[in-house]
């Protein structure tokens, strides 16, 4: 199935129509201009941003709280889903807590968050990194737990450790669904970063654009939001990338 | 009933009390210790205290209200979201090229997270229930979009057939053979997408608009009641876990296996 060049003109010409249509909403002033700003205002807003060195380091620091914080909760839950998914009687003791505990919604531990450290940067770091582990975490446990219970007999015959286990036989097995898990956490990171910052008062993206919104910077609010949705499209593309990559062997 | 499920699967009952060892010994544990130390603090309480607390706001409506304003901005957001993206989806799954078109204009707009729309809602709506709808929806849009759009390419290719047989137009052929067919997966459509959409309602509600639990969760917060915010926080929890389960057992009950395919993750 390989593409072809017609489709592919097609669907361009499909976010093309899109474009046009929402510049003629603004243009003919369909929606006012207070509320919506044009394509090109946008991106001439954008362009400004970035070259007058406003917007750059806004994004970074966005982009770095995102990504130390999908890091810690990755790395955690690696290593602790390891650790569960590899041991029935201790999946038999957490899961179901796990479970219990998973649908709630990360942001609402913020208030919790605040109440203990305040409002600050490690703050919204913690909550990034509690949220975003659970996706991780629960794919690492499936994974491990699943598998093949042949593969634990060798282990055992060739007298492997339990970390050397996990090393050599496990991680490799359980690989797509953690990197399927630590795909998820990363929109999870990327959203709870916006949500933190917005909370928090720290500087970045996510209070860029609601200080735009109210001081009424139609354009610049647009400007930040198409960039963080840059940022959803270019990390999600960078994981998918690097999962091909790390998976390639596992395809006959 | 209870007695046929226990002399069914003896080995699974008894040891189901292993789940709730590490929670409820979590909680013993903070009481003893909070009992025995007590401390002057905005962030913990007694679970005591908290059940208290629960029940109190429970008993003068505050949380109930709380509660229904919502579920009813969940409730708008995915009728708005929810449908429009069933639409696009069930669209996508029967014409293959149409969805091959609208596939670049998706994946660009997926990954826009909801909760950056926030402020751009925040700023055509002001606060209350349309800002919230419209960020609810947006964020329910993509996820509805993609799973009945599987959902309608799962239906095996041989009932379209016996469609376009029967010269059944195509309004009909969607509603007699597509939906029927899709409904198990796009039960679990539905399920998934109330989960999402109770997140970020929530999280609008905590990150900007005064109404629902998540605003409740934060003046509780910012008037140093933490047994109060502790109780509207497990509050929430219970919610959302006990949407889930009744949804899951209604998905259990209408479509048994039949959905199981699929929509795991």
């Amino acid at each position: 199935m390989k593409p072809r060049f017609g489709e592919a003109l097609a669907a361009v010409g499909v976010v093309l129509a899109f474009v046009l249509l929402w510049g003629a909403v603004a243009h003919f002033e369909w929606v006012s201009a207070v509320f919506l700003p044009g394509p090109l205002a946008t991106a001439e807003a954008l362009r400004d941003g970035l070259r007058q060195g406003e917007l750059l380091p806004l994004l970074l620091q966005t982009v770095e709280r995102m990504v130390y914080g999908w890091l810690l909760a990755s790395i955690a839950g690696v290593l602790l889903g390891a650790l569960i998914g590899t041991s029935a009687a201790l999946r038999a003791w957490v899961q179901p807590t796990l479970e219990l505990v998973r649908p709630l919604p990360a942001s609402a531990l913020m208030p919790l968050a605040i109440a203990l450290m305040g409002l600050s940067q490690s703050m919204v770091l913690c909550v990034i990194a509690f949220g975003a582990v659970w996706p991780v975490l629960l794919a690492t446990v499936h994974g491990f737990a699943a598998v093949e219970p042949r593969l634990f007999e060798v282990g055992r015959v060739l007298r492997l450790s339990r970390a050397a286990f996990i090393w050599k036989v496990g991680l490799p097995n359980a690989l797509p669904d953690v990197l399927g898990g630590m795909r998820l956490s990363l929109t999870v990171a990327l959203i709870l970063a916006i949500v933190g910052e917005m909370l928090a008062s720290q500087s970045g993206l996510g209070t860029a654009i609601v200080q735009a919104a109210r001081s009424f910077r139609s354009a610049d609010l647009f400007a930040g939001v198409a960039l963080l949705g840059g940022v959803g499209l270019a990390s999600n593309a960078l994981l998918a990338l690097l999962e091909g990559r790390l998976l390639r062997w596992q395809r006959p | 009933m209870a007695a046929a499920i226990l002399a069914a699967s003896p080995a699974h009952t008894r040891r189901a009390w292993r789940a709730w060892v590490l929670p409820l010994g979590a909680l013993g544990a903070a009481e003893a210790l909070l009992r025995w130390r007590p401390v002057q603090s905005d962030a913990v309480a007694l679970p005591s205290a908290v059940v208290q607390a629960l029940l109190q706001a429970l008993a003068d409506g505050s949380l109930w209200s709380a509660t229904w304003q919502t579920l009813a901005a969940m409730l708008g957001g995915l009728l708005a979201g929810g449908a429009l993206g069933l639409l696009v989806g069930v669209w996508f799954g029967l014409s293959r090229r149409v969805a091959a078109r609208g596939a670049l204009l998706v994946e660009l707009l997926r990954p826009l997270p909801a909760v950056a729309l926030i402020p751009v809602a925040m700023l055509v709506f002001g606060f209350g229930y349309r800002l919230e709808i419209f960020v609810v929806g947006f964020s329910v849009f993509f996820p509805m979009l993609m799973l009945s759009h599987a959902a309608v390419q799962a239906v095996p290719a041989r009932l379209l057939e016996v469609g376009r047989m029967l010269r059944l137009t195509m309004a009909a052929r969607v509603r007699k053979i597509v939906l029927p067919a899709a409904l198990p997966r796009l039960f679990v459509a539905l399920r998934l997408c109330i989960g999402i959409a109770l997140v970020v309602a929530v999280t609008t509600e905590i990150a900007s608009n005064p109404q629902g639990l998540g605003y409740a969760l934060l003046s509780a917060q910012q008037s140093l009641a933490p047994e109060l915010m502790l109780a509207v926080l497990a509050w929430v929890g219970l919610l959302g876990w006990g949407l889930n389960a009744g949804l899951l057992a209604l998905q259990r009950r209408w479509f048994g296996g039949l959905a199981a395919t699929g929509a795991g993750r």
